[in-house]
């Protein structure tokens, strides 16, 4: 009988190994018997220690993370893609499992019956000698490995979990720039100028590495006029050269260029001189390895043409953000950094997403981040809130227009998703046709929320409001707050209608000074950080800047600074609200480390009771904040 | 009272009978995670309930939030009727090479394999009236399952701010897909499109749940 779901796997499947090694008939019959998992980020397909189940996984679509549990402390060992395996290692030795794996994202994984695949083990030779192979050497399958360039080798890391990274494989520059002994200096300068490099290294007409030639060389013997520029290169090179094998890992390359006073070595085949160079690994590949250094990931940032790459920059950013606050460094200064890089990475999106349309764009546009992104006030990874703008355009033209900049921004959000920026629910994001408009068609949306007011235009314009530029022509966001400051000036009750909304926030204590905590839904019995505490302080931030026509200042914490500096009598109180909401963001950025997730809803049970009178100081400001609002707008009389 | 006398002394087939008995007991205590879901799709000559017939029928079973693929049906008809403009969608063509079963076979084998599981189907109101007049034909009853429909489920999962965007406003199951990022290969196949709604429902659960909606009140 035919079995469409079946051959559509099937397809998939026979894309990976070991699955292509079988014939056609063994893997439909295959995969007639598997079962389809859909997993939510975070939610558990196996835990450590627990009976391992009797079938092993693929990933379909989205990433697992496989993490192990050591003194408390939950390790990333690897993340699977689409086309991974894992639960395999186990199904074969029968113990229960050493590592947990937990969805990193939502994601379809195929569950694929042990007791189906045994016998395939043993009887075809392929299918026995990849996963000899796959726990052998944990050699992750050569279909993904290109598409991560890392991995973090797993036999090991069961015994010194403490220090993974050291023990992972870096990536290095694949296909580097060669020239020949026989090239004079000029020659090579040229090219390193043309190529951008700052190192070549010479090779034979075998492709053996002869020896390296730097920057440094160029200044120090050349520039120098020791050498001419019409000189052989093979007089001046470095010789031999440092070479390993792509198998190094960060802890032995480090070793290696310290102790030589190296800054490059070379990547051969086999890992000696005598065989073909495939790349080349330089220290600062090394710092992008450590994830600790901003600049160095912007750096790297900037030159990332791969998506997945851009993903793991964004995981080391986490990393980045934790041993921040752990060293417990200013608040306002991780913002700023964080926010710089977050700008990076989504420019380099946008940048690679205008390679992959057909033709340049057709009008001027500027790309514009919403709400916290557009405050500069997101630490974590939330859901990415965007609009486009692009410049007026003869009504004939407008449709086109607008099917081109949506066809971008849909690759632009895809890129976005895949690097780690969740969908915005509400969709407000570029790709909506509402939010992709041409500059007078947003300037007459603007007007019309301040000047016809009414629940909707509140709601979005407290989002639309905070925009950031972050691409594209400056100018089309220039004019677009110019309009909201001229409309706000002619209308008090807009003004007022912002006001209310945040007074009618809900409160985060109760009567007896409890917290209050959600009663339904997912999130039952957590503490709504966001919507309870944080937004209020957002909200007045908004108004009041507004108000006192503060343009250019987004940040809650800049907007408090100055409104303090408007405001001298109610300064005192600004800076008790910027004080809290410093707190408040530190503890929702620290909830989110710790539980992977946005951090807003925090599990009152996990804070200590210092903790619990921290926040709870924090809530006297948000009161008296309101109170600043209920009397400037006049409104008593309207709640 | 006259009419359920009659009823009951119709000469059913045995598996109409046991069918219905299915329906008759009350089973153990049901939740989301031990129901047995099936979703499944109709191809039709057309959207006449009276003069179409159904061409094929595909259907897969959904169980603790995972799609069995081992527990599907896949089911081709022997046609009498044929309307010449729908084979361009779907490809189904008359005496093509495809194992057929009869009308009548086809309801049984459905029968027996969706049981009482809860069944899912987008725009679930016409396959449901296809298979109720196929099933009219043959002398049989209506079918006694509970219904869901994705496209009544998807559209509660949308922000407040769309959900007003006129009323009548009808998610097809290509904005479903585009929505929830399912691929859409083997899509107007009855078995594709199953799949697609199987994994649009699981989708949808999933945000559901998220919403606060509880998943109980809209199952059980």
């Amino acid at each position: 009988m035919k079995n469409t779901i079946a051959e559509r796997i099937q397809d998939f499947l026979k894309q990976f190994p070991p699955f292509n090694n079988l014939k056609k008939e063994e893997l439909l019959s295959i995969s007639a018997q598997i079962r389809i998992l859909y997993v939510e980020k975070g939610e558990y397909i196996f835990k450590q220690d627990s009976q391992c189940h009797d079938e092993f996984y693929i990933v379909r679509e989205g990433a697992v993370g496989l993490y192990r549990n050591f003194d408390s402390n939950q390790n990333l060992v690897d993340i699977c893609d689409s086309g991974d395996l894992f639960g395999l290692r186990i199904m074969i030795i029968k113990k229960n499992y050493r590592m947990s794996a937990i969805a990193d994202e939502e994601s379809i994984v195929y569950a694929i019956p042990t007791e189906i695949f045994e016998p395939f083990i043993e009887e075809n030779k392929e299918v026995n000698k990849f996963l000899l192979n796959t726990f052998a050497t944990h050699a992750r399958n050569d279909y993904t490995e290109t598409e991560k360039g890392h991995r973090i080798d797993n036999t090991i890391s069961i015994e010194v979990a403490k220090d993974l990274s050291g023990l992972r494989t870096i990536s290095y520059r694949k296909k580097p720039i060669t020239c020949s002994p026989d090239d004079t200096i000029r020659d090579i300068a040229k090219k390193m100028t043309n190529k951008r490099v700052s190192c070549m290294i010479i090779v034979d007409h075998n492709d053996y590495p002869l020896g390296i030639i730097t920057d440094e060389d160029l200044r120090v013997k050349v520039a120098t006029g020791i050498f001419s520029v019409t000189t052989l290169v093979a007089q001046i090179m470095t010789t031999p050269v440092f070479t390993y094998s792509k198998k190094v890992t960060v802890a032995e390359a480090q070793i290696a260029l310290i102790k030589n006073n190296l800054s490059h070595l070379c990547i051969t085949k086999d890992g000696t001189r005598n065989s073909e160079l495939i790349g080349i690994l330089s220290d600062h590949d090394l710092l992008v390895s450590f994830g600790n250094n901003p600049s160095v990931l912007i750096k790297e940032t900037k030159r990332v043409k791969k998506l997945q790459k851009l993903r793991y920059i964004r995981k080391q950013v986490e990393k980045l953000l934790k041993s921040y606050l752990e060293q417990d460094i200013p608040t306002p200064h991780i913002i700023n950094i964080i926010s710089e890089i977050n700008d990076a990475l989504i420019t380099r999106v946008i940048k690679l997403a205008l390679k992959e349309m057909s033709s340049p764009p057709p009008v001027a546009f500027c790309f514009l981040v919403l709400g916290s992104q557009g405050r500069r006030e997101q630490l974590l990874m939330t859901d990415q809130d965007n609009a486009l703008v692009f410049e007026d355009v003869p009504e004939e033209d407008y449709e086109s227009t607008q099917r081109y900049f949506l066809e971008l921004s849909d690759i632009i959000t895809k890129g976005l998703h895949t690097i780690g920026y969740e969908y915005c629910p509400a969709e407000m994001m570029a790709t909506n046709p509402r939010w992709c408009m041409t500059a007078s068609k947003w300037e007459s949306q603007f007007r019309e929320w301040i000047i016809t007011p009414d629940e909707e235009g509140t709601l979005l314009s407290s989002i639309f409001f905070d925009f950031q530029y972050v691409y594209g022509e400056v100018t089309l966001a220039d004019k677009l707050s110019d309009t909201v400051f001229d409309g706000v000036n002619k209308s008090n009750r807009f003004l007022g209608l912002l006001g209310i909304s945040a007074l009618k926030k809900p409160s985060p204590l109760g009567f007896f000074k409890q917290f209050l905590v959600e009663q339904n839904g997912e999130h039952k019995d957590t503490f709504d950080i966001k919507t309870r505490a944080m937004m209020v302080l957002i909200d007045a931030a908004r108004i009041l800047s507004l108000y006192n026509n503060l343009k250019g200042v987004n940040n809650t914490l800049h907007r408090y600074t100055k409104l303090a500096e408007v405001e001298p009598e109610n300064a005192a109180l600004f800076e008790s609200c910027a004080k809290a909401f410093r707190v408040l963001i530190k503890f929702r950025t620290r909830q989110g480390l710790l539980h992977n997730d946005s951090g807003r809803f925090i599990k009152l049970n996990t804070l200590s009771k210092n903790d619990k009178l921290k926040l709870k100081r924090c809530f006297r400001p948000i009161r008296d904040i309101q109170e600043v609002l209920k009397v400037r707008f006049q409104l008593k009389s309207l709640m | 009272m006259k009419f359920w006398y009659k009823k009951r002394n119709k000469n059913y087939p045995d598996f109409w009978k046991e069918y219905l008995s299915l329906f008759e007991k009350k089973g153990s205590k049901l939740t989301f995670e031990n129901i047995r879901f099936v979703a499944f799709d109709t191809e039709t000559t057309g959207f006449d309930y009276v003069d179409d017939r159904v061409l094929s029928i595909g259907a897969v079973a959904i169980k603790n939030n995972s799609i069995n693929v081992s527990d599907q049906l896949e089911i081709y008809l022997e046609q009498e009727i044929f309307n010449e403009d729908t084979v361009e969608i779907h490809g189904i063509r008359k005496n093509n090479e495809l194992d057929k079963v009869t009308e009548k076979t086809a309801l049984e084998l459905f029968l027996k394999y969706i049981g009482n599981a809860i069944l899912i189907a987008h725009h679930a109101e016409f396959d449901r009236r296809m298979i109720n007049k196929a099933l009219q034909r043959h002398g049989l009853g209506v079918l006694k399952n509970r219904f869901l429909d994705t496209s009544v489920l998807f559209k509660k999962t949308k922000h407040l701010v769309y959900r007003n965007d006129g009323l009548n406003t009808h998610y097809s199951l290509d904005d479903l897909c585009n929505d929830l990022k399912i691929s859409k290969s083997d899509r107007h196949t009855a078995s594709g499109d199953a799949f697609i709604t199987a994994m649009a429902f699981l989708k949808i659960v999933s945000r559901l749940k998220k919403k606060g909606f509880d998943i109980k009140k809209i199952f059980l």
